[in-house]
């Protein structure tokens, strides 16, 4: 057992979100997730930040014992970058909102996946603008009705998964807000990821788009229509685990385990490592009634970090200025006397 | 032939061609030369928004003014001694510049009909179409002469027509008695290692030119401005406002012991301090070229809050992006420093040239009561002051600060006497120290009782971990809407804001102390106006470089005159805002909204009108 428990990254703040809200599991997760962290990479409490945007999911910071900054709508990850660049040896966590990352903030997000800075962004996905009680977000489902759409909406959605894994981004993990130990799992293996981590939590507003995910959070149906990858593992699931993922062609296709032939051997192995996105985005797109949704990391790959970069060259650099100081500055180049 | 060198005080001299022409090149050097030389000087870039505008057009005229002098030059000049027009449309745009006796040089090659046309030429004659036929005139095939220079070098035609303005240049240079020997040193520093070929061909043409223009029997006498003798002692160096801007910013970073990180979307005419910053990584600096202007002002907010001396570098469409994020930081209460170099607006304006029309923006353009310190720069060498200070305000009081710089001063430059930071005082930020007692909560928004700063805790400080945001709050950092509580935030952030004055230099008044006129301004308009009162008996003078706070005095200054004539590059910005913090001061104008810096004589009238 490490130095802290959920607990000490808990503030005396009273939680403000409604009774129900998915954000509190996620919450709970993070807490949970923190002490490892701290105990793997040696970091001290005080060594962690929590930024976000402006939404309900950005209320976080306040519910946690860390140094937090509550920003403006959208542009956490722009500020997040800023601590990370300054600061490399802090750990730099975000939570953000639909809403917040992929629309407002959207060019921020894009941009911090292709620097590939090294933070971890809590995706907070209920498909709606919860704090402006109930407007459509990019990632309300296409003829969604909410406040603001209602006869529905005409725009189809992002995934953030292929957004991410399409852009090449180096991490993406999805997930059930309820899930609190795959969560804490995921948020785990995002601290160890040197890079953009993005892990989208599909999380239940109660008030405004209850049960957006119910289709595969439903305990009914959740084992036949979801998939928990794991690196290394077989992509199999179901309530009976008899069904599995296989490459038809180019195809990705469901097949069940002792029909046809088929043998565990038969079934696709999971390689979140895989440098190629290719097969990464099929298992990002997959979707219900005819594909499980896929869950857990579906991308972790290695590259080098814009933290990194920008510090590794501020030494490069100086080691070889023949300027250490200002006043050498100011008389580099060509100078006059005036006597 | 032997002519006469006849003496002057100074000589303004602008070079005009097509904005592929070389101009800005030929302008700088002639500049660098003179400043090395020892003279006083001042220059004015003016050139197109467009890169490559159509050629041969009055429109894509790129113009380069400098104004050399035996003594210190305030203004890069009126008007002209010498215009040196490389084709037809840079002599219909800069003929007005003229001295009415000037000497006009124009490339003889170019004054063709194809030319002419282009330029909207309707006569033959462009210098009587243009009522300058009576100045003297120095018509020389320069395409020619070049050519002609050239054509054993190996050189393809396209690189020799580049080399024109070296021609022109070493005319000029013969006709102002300058010694070729600084230029051939530029060469060789700049080709020696990529191009070494082009040295000597660059060299030959310039003496080329040179040697033509003595020949020629056009110019009946040569000038020579002497050194500058009334300059302080010291060494000395040519700086651009934006590049003083960078250095002062690396200096503020220097005392205060923090890295500097800038936060920077490029955008004329403030590129060139992302660009002179990204230089200098040895010095501990870090700069991100962000995705837009929001995202160059939210990294920095977080480099700020993560500990470091933080800025954003722009001109008014980028303070209109960061905005929201300048709120942030105002309500955070966390250092950084906005760089605003102005451009002619509104929208995309006039992107290439100067004003002083985001005053109002910098004072109010933020939702809510959100005030912020005002800095404003007012000579290209001052730059290095005004950003330093403007560091050193929002690092020891905990505020963003914006710094108004202005194209005039971000392109111009000045013979600069290089100061040293052992003259410079500490930055010293409200960091926390010590440890807090067992059970004691870090209260981030407790104030200094006499400067009402709060302290700084930077993430890594053991047990001072807190929140921050956009969120009124109290002072312990909890969120609040009790409307008491924010009456007493919106109350002590602006009067927090106001204490600053009690550290700032006192308003000097050059000239009498009272009387009937002081002339007033602030930012890039100080050496046009330094000039104008220089001119004008018993007429009284106060420049301010900070606009908010005012200096402690503004008020007692400003009533000791009958009147107060505010000089401006606006509509009347400033004055609204004297008038209505002193309102018995009688506030009269002199504006100008051309996108062009002031003519000083146009400042002279106005101070007449009202003498
Ligand atoms: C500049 C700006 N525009 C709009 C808003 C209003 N606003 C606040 S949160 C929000 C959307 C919230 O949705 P989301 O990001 O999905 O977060 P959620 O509340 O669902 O967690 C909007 C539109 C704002 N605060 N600032
Ligand atoms: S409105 Fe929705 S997202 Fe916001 S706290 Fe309530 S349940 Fe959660
Ligand atoms: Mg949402």
């Amino acid at each position: 057992m490490g130095q802290y428990t959920a607990k000490d990254f808990k503030s005396n703040q009273e939680v403000r979100w409604c009774p129900g809200c998915g954000d509190h599991a996620v919450l709970a997760a993070l807490q949970r997730a923190l002490p490892s962290v701290s105990e793997e990479e040696k970091l001290p409490k005080e060594k962690f930040v929590v930024v976000s945007g402006i939404g309900c999911s950005s209320r976080l910071p306040y519910y946690m014992d860390t140094y937090g900054f509550h920003s403006i709508h959208g542009r956490a990850t722009a500020i997040s970058t800023g601590i990370k660049v300054a600061r490399p040896e802090l750990s730099v966590w975000q939570a953000c909102g639909d809403g917040d990352a992929l629309a407002i903030g959207g060019n921020h997000f894009i941009h911090a996946i292709r620097r590939n800075i090294d933070i971890n962004i809590v995706l907070f996905n209920n498909r709606i603008y919860g704090l402006t009680k109930g407007q459509y977000s990019p990632t309300s489902k296409l003829g969604a009705i909410t406040k603001t759409s209602p006869y529905g909406t005409v725009e189809p959605p992002f995934n953030p998964g292929s957004l991410v894994i399409g852009a090449k981004g180096t991490f993406f993990a999805r997930s059930l807000d309820m899930d609190l130990k795959l969560n804490e799992e995921i948020m785990v293996e995002a601290a160890r990821h040197k890079g953009t981590s993005v892990m989208e939590m599909l999380t239940n507003c109660v008030i405004f788009n209850d049960g957006t995910h119910r289709e595969i959070s439903d305990p009914a149906v959740k084992a036949d229509r979801t998939i928990v990858l794991r690196h290394g593992e077989k992509m199999i699931f179901g309530a009976n685990r008899d069904k599995g993922l296989v490459l038809d062609g180019m195809q990705l296709k469901v097949v069940t385990i002792g029909e046809n032939g088929i043998t565990e051997a038969d079934i696709l192995t999971h390689d979140a490592h895989c440098a190629d996105p290719g097969l990464q985005l099929m298992l990002a797109e997959m979707k219900g009634p005819d594909f499980p949704v896929a869950l857990g990391i579906l991308r972790d790959v290695a590259a080098d970090t814009y933290d990194k970069g920008v510090n590794r060259q501020v030494e490069e650099v100086s080691a070889k200025a023949k300027v250490h100081c200002v006043d050498e500055l100011l008389r580099s180049g060509s100078t006059w006397e005036v006597v | 032939m032997q002519n006469k060198v006849i003496d002057v005080k100074d000589v303004v001299i602008r070079f005009a061609g097509d904005s592929g022409d070389g101009m800005q090149l030929t302008g700088s050097l002639f500049a660098d030369m003179s400043a090395i030389y020892g003279n006083g000087l001042s220059t004015f870039p003016d050139y197109p928004a467009e890169i490559r505008a159509p050629h041969g057009t009055v429109s894509g005229v790129s113009g380069f003014q400098v104004h050399i002098g035996d003594g210190s030059v305030n203004t890069p000049g009126d008007f002209c001694d010498l215009l040196v027009a490389m084709n037809p449309a840079a002599l219909k745009a800069n003929a007005k510049w003229c001295k009415p006796t000037a000497m006009i040089l124009v490339d003889d090659d170019a004054f063709d009909e194809a030319g002419m046309k282009k330029a909207g030429f309707t006569t033959e004659n462009p210098f009587e179409e243009l009522h300058v036929e009576d100045r003297t005139l120095i018509v020389a095939p320069i395409t020619t002469l070049t050519k002609e220079s050239l054509k054993d070098s190996g050189m393809d035609q396209k690189a020799i027509l580049k080399c024109k303005n070296m021609f022109t240049l070493g005319m000029a240079c013969y006709i102002y008695s300058r010694p070729l020997e600084y230029i051939y040193q530029y060469l060789e520093k700049k080709f020696s290692k990529k191009h070494p070929e082009v040295i000597a061909p660059n060299k030959k043409v310039l003496n080329d030119g040179f040697n033509y223009a003595a020949n020629i029997q056009a110019i009946p006498n040569t000038y020579a401005v002497a050194k500058a003798a009334d300059l302080p002692k010291g060494t000395y160096r040519n700086i651009t406002g934006n590049q003083a801007t960078a250095w002062g910013l690396i200096a503020a970073s220097e005392k205060s012991g923090l890295p500097l990180f800038c936060g920077s979307y490029p955008i004329t005419p403030a590129t060139a301090i992302l660009e002179e910053l990204a230089l200098h990584k040895n010095l501990n600096v870090r700069t991100m070229q962000a995705e837009d202007e929001i995202a160059g002002i939210c990294t920095a907010i977080g480099a700020s809050y993560a500990g470091q001396l933080a800025a954003t570098t722009t001109s008014g469409p980028g303070i209109s992006l960061k905005s929201e994020a300048m709120g942030l930081a105002v309500m955070a209460e966390l250092p950084l420093v906005v760089v605003d170099v102005q451009r002619g607006g509104p929208s995309t304006g006039l992107p290439t040239k100067t004003e002083q029309t985001d005053l109002d923006q910098a004072l109010y353009g933020r939702n809510g009561e959100c005030p912020m310190p005002v800095v404003a720069a007012h000579s290209p060498g001052n730059c290095f002051d005004a950003a330093f200070n403007a560091a050193k305000i929002a690092l020891e009081h905990m505020t963003p600060v914006l710094l108004l710089s202005e194209g005039f001063l971000g392109n111009g430059s000045e013979p600069w006497r290089i100061p040293s930071m052992k003259d410079y005082p500490a930055i010293v930020p409200p960091f926390v120290s010590g440890e807090l007692a067992e059970g004691e909560k870090f209260r981030p928004f407790e104030r200094d009782p006499e400067t009402l700063v709060r302290r700084w805790a930077v993430p890594g400080t053991k047990g001072y971990e807190h929140r921050v945001g956009g969120l009124e709050k109290n002072h312990a950092g909890v969120l609040s809407t009790d409307p008491a509580n924010h009456a007493q935030m919106v109350a002590e952030r602006a009067e927090k804001v106001q204490r600053i004055a009690s550290s700032l230099p006192p308003l000097k008044v050059r000239g009498p102390q009272s009387g009937k006129l002081l002339v007033v301004g602030w930012g890039g308009t100080y050496g046009h106006i330094l000039s104008a009162v220089s001119e004008v008996e018993g007429v009284s003078f106060a420049h301010f470089d900070y606009i908010l706070p005012l200096p402690a005095n503004t008020g007692e200054v400003l009533s000791s005159f009958e009147k107060v004539l505010v000089c401006e590059l606006n509509s009347g910005q400033f004055a609204r805002y004297l008038r209505g913090l002193f309102p018995g001061v009688d506030i009269r104008q002199c504006n100008k909204v051309q996108g062009q810096p002031f003519l000083v004589t146009e400042i002279v009238e106005a101070i007449q009108k009202e003498m």
